[in-house]
């Protein structure tokens, strides 16, 4: 007999988003059970990973009309407009919680919380810890969960299925992963906040826990994916590792240089008028991209690379405001910032796209929930500003966890011995793949496969031709996954089992990125195509969904809620 | 292009279902100049042995998933360029714990000692996030800062001589965290820790080997901690003698 576990709510996920709904729904209500469940030990989040800030309005020459709009414009007319309200509005509440709750921001000599610059944002409504902000707002919201007995942790055990019954969630499918068994964990309601899905790509700063797991569980549980095409490259990678260097290099005055030692973005028109490093992250993306293209690059080991420039901000500055920066430079390209510049390229960094949410961080399955970069709230529209999704995490996953809760309390729970028959068919399932030695096929060849189709499919630039092309492979690699053979048969912290579904989440992921991106004929934010150059508000102002389909992905669209800014030509 | 250099790997293997007690096996793979330890394991698993387990996920330094003992010294696999090394390299578990599977080892205690220091901010009086934030001086975090930067990769763990001989020792992480948020000016909670100080296996365990602030890939310096924590535990305890419980 499968083990049942039971609570009220279920989260999946331990990084900002799932910590903060787990906290949120406590505050809802102290009565309730949460089971927290993470593939990793919560503080390996990639939220770690973020280094620049969070955004909220903050400052005296600051409003939320400005923050509004800013989003708005960032997102290329895309973001849902009640959607933006609603975040700018709750931002700096969930700021000024996690600094009760400890999170070390950094100060202004008054002893107010610090802001500084970030791209598209019209003033310092960036909040920050040094340029170690994901690092301390997860210490600060895990250490902060500690005190409450009401979360149940299940670390290190990975969700492999949604359990639906009565065409309401009622559960998941749990592979722990030390133990080597699948249990049923039950709950009235579930939150997915497993993050992004950069590790589809060959050259990304996300961590390689980032395999869009919580997406494709609502994938196939009948959930569409939305706006999937947006893929948001950051501007300032690491060459060859595609390690972050944070936008608050920008923000604290850093310039980008090319070969000529020209500050292009200054020099060159790129679209972002005198915002010039400034801009935001997919002008400045394409605008790196073109410089080489024009002959403007330097040669490094891994391609052609442009400078990141913070010699002219002095020791000091670095050591201060960036310090994580100087100690990645140095560590991993083996350059001080404080004497030469950084080389760096775009990466691919974070998902716009993701599980079609609502207002209310609800999906379309009742009882399911969604919150952070696994998300579609359509908060960020065709592109992210940078500094927003830290916020984001924060905002979406209290709601995710104050909705949850309501919704739990008004649902009676599914037929148990239905729930725990597709949770004994999915043990099954999972026994049967783990080291199976059917099928000539390697794991790791596949995803290398799949990584390089989506480069060439799927990048900054894009064309029918190779988005078709990468749709295509894309399928291809689908048929070639299920015949993978793996060699590790042993129960006990079996990783290649992980990696074999991690994949397969993958591929889902993967593929409803390359039929969205085919199907939107116009460029739009993040998704820029060379052979439909302008942006179409007349036929592809709405959000596209894709339809998971045994039979392949079905497309489908959705309106975009405007409000009262009307789309107008995006110029800095 | 010369010919690509190679260098073999001697890695700890261990699955409690197979093992009575680890072994080692060898790896010869080529290795390219630019490499961390890190690249080495992904590459052993990703081309040569699935089989072969491991922790790792940010590659950056800071999610602190893949420290291991690395030529008998406990390391970020992800920060330490594999070029520092010999022909030949060892690679085992983190010293000090218990093995779960290969270069894995088990983080329930570690987990429970982290939560026994109260690691949240505590008041007599919850702030309403209406009163929006507290005011906290660049001198004030400046007290506390070091002490935050903690990452949680138990290396100091496997370098403390009294981790090793004591395990219920809660040891250098936690108690630097501790003291973290008792230097915190908005924190109200320092005689709860101190209590926790006080009592068996922890600040008074210590015997100043300072192992730990020297293997910290992140210079925290908890053997700064422990000691300043120490010395906040004793004062916070005579004056309970001289004044009237809970004055101050």
């Amino acid at each position: 007999m499968i083990e049942v576990l039971r609570h009220d709510i279920v989260i999946v996920g331990g990084g900002g988003a799932g910590l903060r709904a787990a906290i949120a729904a406590v505050e809802a209500d102290p009565a309730v059970s949460i089971g927290l469940i993470s593939k990793v030990y919560p503080m390996r989040s990639h939220t770690v990973s973020a280094e620049g800030g969070a955004a909220a309005v903050a400052r005296e020459d600051d409003n939320f009309e400005m923050h509004g709009y800013d989003t708005v414009k960032g997102s290329d007319f895309l973001g849902d407009q009640d959607v933006i309200q609603y975040f700018v509005e709750e931002a700096p509440k969930e700021l000024t919680l996690l600094e009760h709750w400890g999170c070390p921001w950094s100060r202004n000599e008054d002893g107010t919380v610090a802001t500084r610059a970030f791209g598209g944002m019209s003033t310092k409504r960036t909040w920050y810890a040094a340029d170690k902000v994901g690092f301390h707002m997860l210490h600060s919201l895990f250490q902060h969960s500690m005190r409450f007995d009401q979360i149940v942790r299940y670390d290190e055990q990975f969700v492999t299925k949604l359990l639906v019954d009565g065409g309401v969630v009622q559960g998941v499918a749990s592979l722990d992963i030390r133990a080597g068994v699948v249990r049923v964990i039950l709950g009235r309601s579930v939150i997915l906040a497993t993050g992004g899905a950069g590790k589809i790509f060959p050259f990304t700063t996300n961590g390689t826990i980032k395999t869009g797991d919580g997406m494709s569980l609502a994938y196939r549980a009948g959930v569409p994916l939305k706006d999937m095409e947006f893929v948001q490259y950051h501007p300032t990678g690491l060459p060859g590792t595609g390690i972050l260097i944070t936008e608050a290099t920008r923000g604290e005055g850093g310039h980008l240089k090319n070969s000529k030692g020209e500050r292009f973005l200054v020099e060159y028109d790129y679209g972002v008028g005198n915002k010039a490093e400034l801009g935001p992250r997919d002008m400045i993306s394409r605008a790196i991209v073109q410089e080489i293209e024009a002959g403007r690059g330097i040669q490094g080991t891994y391609g052609q690379y442009v400078n990141l420039d913070l010699t002219h901000l002095g020791a000091d500055k670095i050591n201060k405001r960036l310090p994580m920066v100087r100690e990645l430079a140095k560590i991993y390209i083996g350059v001080d910032p404080v004497t030469d510049p950084i080389p760096i390229r775009p990466v691919v960094h974070y998902m716009m796209g993701g599980i079609d949410t609502d207002i209310e961080a609800a999906t379309v399955l009742p009882g399911l929930y969604a919150a952070g970069e696994c998300a579609s709230a359509s908060l960020n529209g065709a592109n992210r500003l940078g500094s927003n999704s830290l916020t984001e995490c924060l905002v979406f996953g209290a709601s995710a966890g104050r909705n949850a809760v309501a919704f739990a309390k008004g649902s009676s729970g599914g037929n148990e011995a239905a729930l725990i028959g597709q949770g004994e068919e999915e043990a099954a399932r999972v026994e049967a793949l783990r080291g199976r030695q059917k099928g000539g096929e390697k794991l790791s060849h596949i995803r290398q496969a799949l990584n390089d189709s989506m480069e060439s499919g799927c990048g900054v630039y894009r064309e029918q031709a190779s988005m078709n092309e990468t749709v295509r492979t894309v399928a291809a690699l689908k048929g070639r996954y299920a015949d993978i053979g793996l060699q590790d048969s042993s129960k006990v912290f079996n990783t290649e089992l992980i990696a074999a579904m991690e994949l397969g989440a993958m591929l889902d992921v993967a593929e409803a990125m390359a039929v969205a991106a085919a199907g939107r004929n116009e460029s739009r934010g993040a998704h820029t195509r060379k052979d439909a150059t302008e942006r179409d508000d007349v036929n592809w102002l709405h959000h596209s969904l894709v339809h998971f389909d045994p039979a392949g992905p079905r497309l489908g669209k959705k309106d975009v809620t405007l409000g009262k800014w009307e789309p107008v030509e995006r110029k800095y | 292009m010369s010919e690509q250099q190679k260098k073999k790997f001697v890695i700890t293997r261990f699955d409690p279902d197979r093992d009575e007690v680890p072994k080692t096996q060898e790896y010869e793979i080529p290795v390219q100049p630019d490499w961390k330890v890190l690249d080495a394991l992904n590459f052993i698993k990703d081309e040569v042995d699935g089989s072969l387990s491991h922790r790792w996920s940010c590659r950056m330094a800071v999610c602190g998933s893949c420290g291991m003992m690395v030529d008998g010294e406990p390391k970020l696999t992800c920060k330490e360029a594999l070029s520092n090394y010999g022909d030949t390299v060892e690679i085992a578990p983190l010293a000090n714990f218990p093995i779960v599977r290969d270069l894995v080892v088990e983080l329930d205690g570690f987990m429970d000692k982290f939560k026994s220091v109260k690691p949240w901010i505590i008041r007599a009086k919850e702030r309403a996030v209406e009163e929006g934030p507290m005011r906290q001086s660049p001198e004030e975090l400046e007290e506390f800062k070091q002490f935050s930067m903690c990452i949680n990769c138990m290396l100091c763990y496997s370098a403390c001589p009294v981790v090793a001989n004591e395990p219920e020792f809660i040891g250098p992480a936690a108690i630097a965290l501790g003291h973290r948020y008792s230097l915190d000016s908005r924190d109200e909670g320092a005689a709860e820790r101190n209590e926790v100080f006080r009592g068996e296996g922890t600040v008074f365990s210590c015997s100043f080997a300072n192992e730990c602030s020297e293997v910290c890939p992140k210079h925290v310096d908890p053997a700064a901690a422990v000691n300043q924590a120490k010395f906040n535990a004793v004062i916070d305890w005579a004056q309970g003698l001289i004044l009237p419980r809970g004055g101050k």
